[in-house]
């Protein structure tokens, strides 16, 4: 007899059985991250909303209590909404926010066109090849994220490295400001979210099925088209996944603006560090902390929206 | 299809006519392994031809070359007369149905089959009036904005077919393009595709690694093993006159006995086993085969006659055994003969009348006497 093909859809007893145990233990499971998310997320984040509508007071902590006793016994609540307002008032918060959404924004843009080319070629390497370009991918992470911000400090300073090796190849006589300028904030932050970007879209490439490519050349399709009504639509999830892992936090950056960027930057994270540490404003930094997660969280359901619709109408 | 013996349908046969597609010399190497070994071959305008093989036996990269995603090593490919070696997948007047079939997930039906159109630039009323056809031809109208995962395997096979023939290529290249489909679709299938092959006289070349498929399917069959045609011709002359034990062990099964030649005659072969002196075979044979030649006789399991009693008078071609193994397919039988000197043999009966209280024709260990005519079995040389 020849060797017939098993239909893929019939589960063998080992995997419904499998199936069984999964339901029992998933409860459990699932509930352990969960438990964690609740107890060092969602309740600290409460405690910010909190302290985002109560008053600056100069006490320990800096902020009023948003319950009360009144005089006759009873329990006052007290929600202050001015230091959102403020917020809406003082040109520098909003310019500031929208300082950090284009700083974001170009980041994301640069770290996709440099990401998707290399991601490509990773899938396309041989896989000995494939495994030493992902690792090299990930080995910055093995180092701390700050020392490697104090690096580049290193490398873009007035008499840092790139500065004398220019110098050195005599391309230019006089070192160029790079540190605490723009410039050395999108280096900073292209440079240590590149991987983000890239890691999501390789796992997205990797599964796009070669023979699409073959079948559309067959159709008479050129490679750039076949890119764009092929290989683009079908790589959108790894492309919105890897932008969006970019984009959030590169917009609420606080490290590489700080250390980079020096005092020439306004980006929302150093904002919100001067409003705490320096002002000691407690509520005006949680209610900018808390008007910038909307700000994040608000695209990202919209897009999770659209998202989950496409795989309602898929199944 | 037509079973006409007439030589239009027949065009390999004629000197005079042009090969459609002519592959000259080809090789194809990957580092040390060559998949196709200088290999040469003819197929003709609105052929249906298969290339049959086990994996690895090089058809799908002689495909690949042909489709245009491989480039061959040495060697050159012409199709219509033309070089295709150096022009690109996209350029060639050939089409491809995948295995996989390959269909655009993010595209529904109709997109998928416009998709070639739309390539060539066509105007919008044109495409949607041919790929309107092309949903009648293949009967997907009800499906025409579904997106493929939505299909079932039948129907995404229609429409990589559909896909692929609505740019009424010169060529249609078909990987394994049954493969994919439960047994009873398959033969359904098959029909389908011979039918709309013969509509559009497109000409198919089929890769299948499937016997069946290739024997239904096929105006010709090429058997490739380890890169290279071990044989070519129509089903028939492959099923029949298998030209080695290769082949005639590949398609069909074949009981095969090994033996020495004794006399030749223009028309008979006269061959002594080499297992079993007593045995000895006439074979009927055009070919001049020298004395002490040693060869094989080939006899195919449904060829043989199988008797309860013995031959009243001795002759060639008769062996006797026991019943070792009955196979009960229904509308035949499958047995293993253990004959007298310990060879296991093949035999295959159509079960023709109904099993009276639950018994076979002949039951296991029951003694039997099997027997073929002299132009049933071939003598093979290699």
């Amino acid at each position: 007899m020849k060797p017939s093909t098993v239909p893929a859809s019939t589960p063998s007893l080992r995997q419904s059985s499998g199936r069984y145990l999964q339901t029992k233990w998933k409860g459990l499971i699932i509930a352990v991250p969960y438990l964690w998310l609740v107890l060092f997320f969602l309740i600290p984040f409460f405690i910010v909303i909190k302290i985002s509508l109560a008053e600056s007071i100069i006490a320990s902590p800096p902020f009023s209590s948003l319950l009360n006793w009144t005089e006759d016994g009873a329990l006052q609540l007290s929600l202050l909404f001015d230091n959102y307002a403020y917020l809406w008032e003082d040109e520098l918060y909003y310019k500031t926010y929208l300082n950090s959404i284009k700083v974001a924004f170009i980041c994301t843009l640069i770290c996709l066109f440099i990401g998707y080319p290399m991601a490509y070629g990773i899938v396309r390497a041989t896989p000995t090849q494939r495994n030493i370009l992902l690792i090299l991918v990930i080995l910055p992470f093995w180092t701390s994220f700050l020392l490697r911000v104090y690096a580049w400090m290193g490398i873009l300073a007035d008499q840092g490295t790139l500065n004398n090796l220019l110098i050195w190849f005599g391309l230019i006589d006089e070192p160029i400001r790079m540190l605490y300028t723009p410039f050395a904030v999108y280096l900073g932050i292209i440079y240590s979210y590149l991987p983000f970007m890239i890691l999501p879209l390789y796992a997205n490439i990797e599964k796009l099925d070669m023979n699409l490519l073959e079948a559309a050349a067959a159709l008479g399709a050129k490679p750039l088209i076949t890119f764009l009504t092929v290989t683009l639509p079908m790589t959108l999830p790894g492309i919105i996944a890897g932008s969006l892992l970019v984009f959030i936090p590169a917009t609420g950056e606080y490290v590489i603006p700080d250390l980079l960027g020096g005092g020439n930057s306004f980006m929302i994270g150093k904002l919100l560090y001067s409003e705490f540490n320096n002002n000691h404003d407690w509520p005006v930094a949680a209610a900018v902390a808390v008007a910038l997660l909307i700000l994040l969280v608000l695209p990202m359901m919209l897009y999770q929206n659209v998202q989950a619709r496409q795989v309602g109408v898929k199944t | 299809m037509s079973t006409d013996l007439n030589d239009t349908h027949r065009p390999w046969l004629d000197p005079k006519q042009e090969p459609f597609i002519k592959i000259r010399g080809v090789t194809k190497r990957f580092g040390d392994f060559t998949a196709v070994d200088n290999v040469d071959l003819d197929i003709y305008k609105s052929e249906l031809f298969c290339l049959l093989g086990g994996s690895g036996c090089g058809k799908s990269t002689l495909l690949r070359m042909l489709a245009g995603f491989e480039t061959p090593t040495a060697g050159n490919i012409f199709i219509d007369g033309e070089a295709v070696a150096n022009i690109p997948a996209y350029a060639r007047p050939v089409n491809m149905m995948f295995q996989s079939y390959a269909l655009f997930p993010h595209m529904t039906v109709e997109k998928n089959i416009a998709y070639g159109l739309k390539r060539d630039g066509l105007p919008k009323k044109e495409i949607t009036r041919r790929v309107a056809e092309m949903i009648e031809l293949v009967e997907l109208g009800d499906f025409r904005q579904r997106k493929p995962n939505q299909l079932s395997g039948g129907q995404r096979q229609r429409v990589a077919l559909a896909r692929a023939l609505v740019k009424q290529p010169k060529v249609l290249l078909l990987d394994e393009p049954l493969a994919a489909l439960d047994k009873r679709l398959r033969e359904h299938t098959q029909y389908e595709l011979m039918n709309i092959q013969d509509q559009l006289g497109v000409t198919f070349i089929v890769v299948t690694h499937d016997q069946e498929e290739a024997m239904t399917l096929s105006t010709r069959i090429a058997v490739m093993d380890q890169g290279r045609f071990i044989q070519t011709g129509t089903p028939t002359e492959i099923y029949e006159s298998p030209d080695s034990r290769f082949v005639a062990n590949f398609i069909g099964s074949a009981n095969i006995f090994q033996g020495h030649v004794i006399t030749s005659t223009a028309d008979h072969v006269v061959v002594r086993s080499a297992q079993d002196d007593t045995l000895q075979f006439t074979v009927r044979h055009s070919a001049e085969l020298a004395q002490n030649t040693k060869v094989w006789v080939a006899v195919r399991p449904e060829k043989i006659r199988m008797l309860k009693d013995a031959p009243t008078t001795p002759g060639p071609n008769q062996l006797a055994g026991s019943v070792h193994d009955i196979g009960y397919l229904g509308r035949l039988s499958n047995y293993k003969i253990k004959l007298d000197n310990g060879k296991m043999i093949d035999v295959t009966h159509p079960n023709q009348t109904r099993p009276t209280s639950g018994r076979h024709l002949v039951d296991w260990d029951e003694r039997v006497y099997l027997h073929w005519d002299s132009a049933s079995a071939i003598v093979l040389t290699h």
